[in-house]
C-alpha cells in the first residue's frame, strides 16, 4: 500500500473533484468537507512518499506498471526536492481551502461547486508538475493548472477579473506552446521523453548535447516557463489577474502556480539538462542574474507605487520571482544559490499565503483594499495583525522567519559566485520591503487620518490625501475562525520553516548534490 | 531565388511553414484589436506546433504504425534496393557497419507514432484552452457589451475612476 502513495496524491484530489461534480451541484454544503477530506489524504500521502524520498532517496512509480522506456508510459518520481515541494504544496492548498468556507457574496454562492471543482483540479495540475518524470506529460499538467487558473480567476463577481483572465489565458497558452516546442526539439534530438533518459542521452552523447538543436530547445523551455511564472520583461498578466480575482482563489494561485513555475526551471536546469550543460554555455550565467536583478528593483520599485494592498503584493512577486530565478542562475554552478533559490520556493509560498490571506480577510471582512483605509486596524483586528507583521517581517527578511534564511543563502551565493550586483540589488529590494511595510505598520498602528469623531495622530506629516474611508467606525471585530485558523497557521509555519532551516537545507542539498568535477572543470 | 528554394526550403518545407504559421499567430495575437482574433491567431499558433510535431513523425516511404501494414512496405521497398528507401536527410554514418539493409529493419517501415499520439493530447488541450477563451469573450461581451480591446480597456479604466 505505502508505495502507491505518489499515485494517491494525483487520485486523491481528481477524484474529489469527480464527487464534486457529481453530486456538488445539488448538495452545496457537501462540497467543502469533500474538498477537504481529499487534500487531506494528498496532504498525508505527501507527506508519507516524501519521507520514504527523505530517508531512501528518490524512487520512480510507474503507473500502470508501464516501465520507462519503453512507450510513453507515466512514471511519477520522487526525491527529496519535489517531497518537499509536495508537502509544501499540500499545507497550501489544505489552508486556503480553509479559508474559502464562507462565501464572500450571495452572488458567489451559487458558484460553490464550481469553484470547488476548480480548486481541487489545480491541486492535481500542481502536484503533478511537481512529480511527474516525463517532459510531455509535464506540459499537459502545466496546462491542466493554467486552465483550472484561468477559471478561478475569471470566477469572481468583479466586473474586471474577466478581462484580467483573458489576458492570462493568451499569456499563458502562448508560454505553455513555447514549452511544448522545445520539448519537441528536445525529442528529436534525444528521441526520448522521459526526464531522466533525456539527461542520460546528454551526458553521454556530446553529438547530441552540442547541437544547436539542444540549445534552441533549452531556450524555448526557457522561456516558455519565464512567461508562467512571469519573470520581469514577461510578468504583464500577473498583477491583474491577481488582484481582481477573488481572494479565495488569490490565496491558492499567488502563493502556488509561479513558485511551481521556478520548480520547473530548476528542475530543467538540474534534471533534464543538467547543470553541467547548463553552465557549460560562457555568459547565460551574466545574461540571466542582470535580468533577475532587473526583475528584482522593477518590481520592488513597482510596489512602492501601488496604493491597493493586493497589487503591491502582486508587484513584490515579480521581485520575488527575480530573487529565485536569479538564485538559480548564480555562477559556477552554485550550491548556495541553488539551495537558496529551492529553499525561498518553500518561504515564499508561505510568505505569499500569510500575505494574501491577511488582504483576502481585510478585503473580505472590512471591504477594505486601500493601503490608506487600513488607518488604526490593528486595534480593531489584533490576531490578523499578528498574521500580517509576521508575513512583512518575513517578506523584509527579519531573522527567525523563512524569510531571513533564504535571503541568507542567497545572499552567500551571489558573493561566492562574484555576482555583486545581485546581492546589491537583493538588498535593496529588502530595504525597499522594509519601506512598504512599515509605512502599513505606522498607517494601522496609528492611524494616518483624523478620523471623523476624534482626531488624534495627526501631527504626521505625510503626502496621502484620500478620500474619507467609510470603515473608520466600523467597531472591534476580528475575522472569523475560517479565516484566522489559516493565517495564523500560515504564520506559524513562517516561523517553523525558518527555525528548521538546517534540516530542509540538508533534505535540499542531497539532491543538489553537484559532482565536484562540474565545478573543477568550468575554474 | 530557385536555388535557395530547392536547397533551403523544400527539403524542410513543413518546418518553413510551422515557422510562418507561428508568426502569423503570434502577429496576430499581439497587433489585432478583436478578441475573438486574438483567440484566432493564439489556434493558429497552436496548429503551427501541431504541423511541427507531426512532421517529426514523418520518415520517406514508410507506412502506417500497424503490424499487418509491413508486408506493403516490405514489397514496395525490396525492388527500389535499400539505398533508394532510405531518407535523403538521415544518411547512415558508415554503410560496411549497418547489420541489414534499411528495409528489413521494422523499425524503418513505419512513421513513427510517438509525437502523432503526443498530439492527440496536445489538440485536445488546445481545444479545451479555446473552450475557456470563448467562454470568457462571451462574459466579457455581457459586461462590457463590445470586444474590441481599446473600447474594453477604456470602460474597465472609467470602472477604475468610479471605484
Amino acid at each position: 500500500m505505502l508505495e502507491q502513495l505518489p499515485a494517491v496524491i494525483l487520485l486523491a484530489p481528481l477524484f474529489g473533484a469527480l464527487l464534486i461534480s457529481l453530486f456538488g451541484l445539488r448538495e452545496r454544503r457537501a462540497c467543502f468537507p469533500v474538498a477537504f477530506a481529499s487534500l487531506l489524504i494528498a496532504l498525508a500521502s505527501a507527506i508519507g512518499a516524501g519521507t520514504r524520498a527523505f530517508t531512501g532517496g528518490a524512487y520512480d512509480y510507474f503507473i500502470g506498471g508501464w516501465e520507462e522506456p519503453l512507450g510513453i508510459g507515466i512514471v511519477l518520481r520522487v526525491d527529496s526536492l519535489n517531497g518537499l515541494l509536495l508537502i509544501a504544496i499540500a499545507v497550501v492548498a489544505v489552508l486556503a481551502l480553509i479559508f474559502t468556507i464562507r462565501p464572500s457574496s450571495e452572488k458567489d454562492e451559487g458558484k460553490t461547486a464550481y469553484f470547488y471543482i476548480l480548486f481541487l483540479l489545480l491541486c492535481v495540475g500542481l502536484f503533478g508538475i511537481t512529480i511527474t518524470g516525463d517532459a510531455f506529460n509535464l506540459f499537459v499538467l502545466i496546462e491542466v493548472s493554467a486552465l483550472t487558473s484561468y477559471g478561478l480567476v475569471a470566477i469572481g463577481s468583479s466586473r474586471r477579473c474577466k478581462m484580467a483572465a483573458f489576458h492570462y489565458l493568451l499569456m499563458g497558452t502562448v508560454g505553455a506552446s513555447f514549452y511544448l516546442l522545445g520539448v519537441g526539439y528536445l525529442y528529436l534530438k534525444t528521441g526520448s521523453l522521459n526526464i531522466q533518459d533525456i539527461n542520460t542521452i546528454l551526458a553521454t552523447n556530446a553529438v547530441v548535447s552540442e547541437s544547436p538543436g539542444v540549445t534552441t530547445a533549452f531556450i524555448l523551455i526557457l522561456v516558455g516557463i519565464w512567461i508562467k511564472m512571469a519573470f520581469f520583461p514577461l510578468y504583464g498578466w500577473l498583477p491583474n489577474a491577481y488582484s481582481y480575482c477573488p481572494s479565495g482563489s488569490a490565496c491558492l494561485l499567488a502563493p502556488l502556480m509561479t513558485k511551481v513555475s521556478v520548480y520547473v526551471m530548476i528542475r530543467v536546469m538540474l534534471s533534464i539538462f543538467g547543470l553541467e550543460w547548463v553552465f557549460g554555455h560562457p555568459g547565460w550565467s551574466d545574461l540571466v542574474v542582470w535580468l533577475a536583478v532587473i526583475a528584482i528593483l522593477a518590481g520592488s520599485i513597482m510596489a512602492l507605487a501601488q496604493r491597493e494592498i493586493k497589487r503591491m503584493l502582486c508587484y513584490l512577486i515579480v521581485a520575488e520571482i527575480g530573487y529565485m530565478v536569479g538564485g538559480a542562475w548564480l555562477n559556477d554552478p552554485n550550491l548556495w544559490g541553488l539551495t537558496g533559490a529551492f529553499y525561498h520556493i518553500l518561504a515564499d509560498a508561505m510568505m505569499t499565503l500569510c500575505l494574501f490571506l491577511t488582504a483576502g480577510i481585510f478585503f473580505k471582512y472590512r471591504g477594505i483594499s486601500e493601503i490608506a483605509d487600513l488607518d488604526g486596524i490593528f486595534k480593531k483586528m489584533p490576531l490578523t495583525s499578528i498574521g500580517f507583521v509576521i508575513g512583512a517581517l518575513a517578506m523584509i527578511g527579519v531573522p527567525p522567519t523563512c524569510g531571513f534564511f533564504s535571503k541568507f543563502y542567497l545572499i552567500r551565493g551571489g558573493i561566492e559566485g562574484g555576482q555583486w550586483e545581485y546581492v546589491a540589488a537583493l538588498l535593496i529590494s529588502s530595504l525597499v520591503n522594509a519601506v512598504l511595510f512599515f509605512r502599513i505598520f505606522e498607517i494601522a498602528y496609528f492611524g494616518k487620518k483624523p478620523a471623523e469623531g476624534h482626531d488624534h495622530e495627526h501631527n504626521h506629516e505625510h503626502e496621502h490625501e484620500h478620500e474619507a474611508p467609510a470603515q473608520t467606525v466600523l467597531p472591534a471585530r476580528e475575522a472569523p475562525l475560517s479565516a484566522l485558523i489559516p493565517l495564523l497557521a500560515a504564520a506559524a509555519l513562517i516561523l517553523l520553516v525558518g527555525i528548521f532551516n538546517g534540516q530542509i537545507v540538508e533534505l535540499i542539498r542531497v539532491a543538489f548534490e553537484i559532482p565536484s568535477t562540474v565545478v573543477s572543470n568550468l575554474r | 531565388m530557385v536555388e535557395f528554394f530547392l536547397n533551403t526550403v523544400k527539403p524542410h518545407f513543413n518546418f518553413w511553414v510551422y515557422v510562418i504559421l507561428m508568426m502569423v499567430g503570434l502577429w496576430s495575437l499581439i497587433a489585432k484589436n478583436n478578441l475573438i482574433k486574438k483567440m484566432m491567431g493564439l489556434a493558429i499558433f497552436q496548429t503551427a506546433i501541431i504541423l511541427f510535431y507531426v512532421s517529426l513523425g514523418v520518415k520517406d516511404g514508410a507506412t502506417i504504425p500497424v503490424l499487418e501494414h509491413y508486408g506493403d512496405y516490405a514489397e514496395k521497398a525490396e525492388p527500389a534496393g535499400p539505398d533508394a528507401s532510405k531518407p535523403a536527410s538521415k544518411p547512415a554514418p558508415n554503410p560496411a557497419s549497418m547489420p541489414a539493409p534499411a528495409a528489413s529493419n521494422p523499425a524503418d517501415a513505419f512513421a513513427n507514432p510517438v509525437p502523432h499520439v503526443l498530439m492527440l493530447t496536445a489538440i485536445v488541450v488546445g481545444v479545451a484552452t479555446l473552450g475557456v477563451a470563448l467562454a470568457l469573450c462571451e462574459m466579457i461581451f455581457k459586461e462590457f457589451d463590445t470586444l474590441e480591446e481599446d473600447e474594453l480597456l477604456r470602460k474597465i479604466k472609467a470602472l477604475h475612476d468610479d471605484a
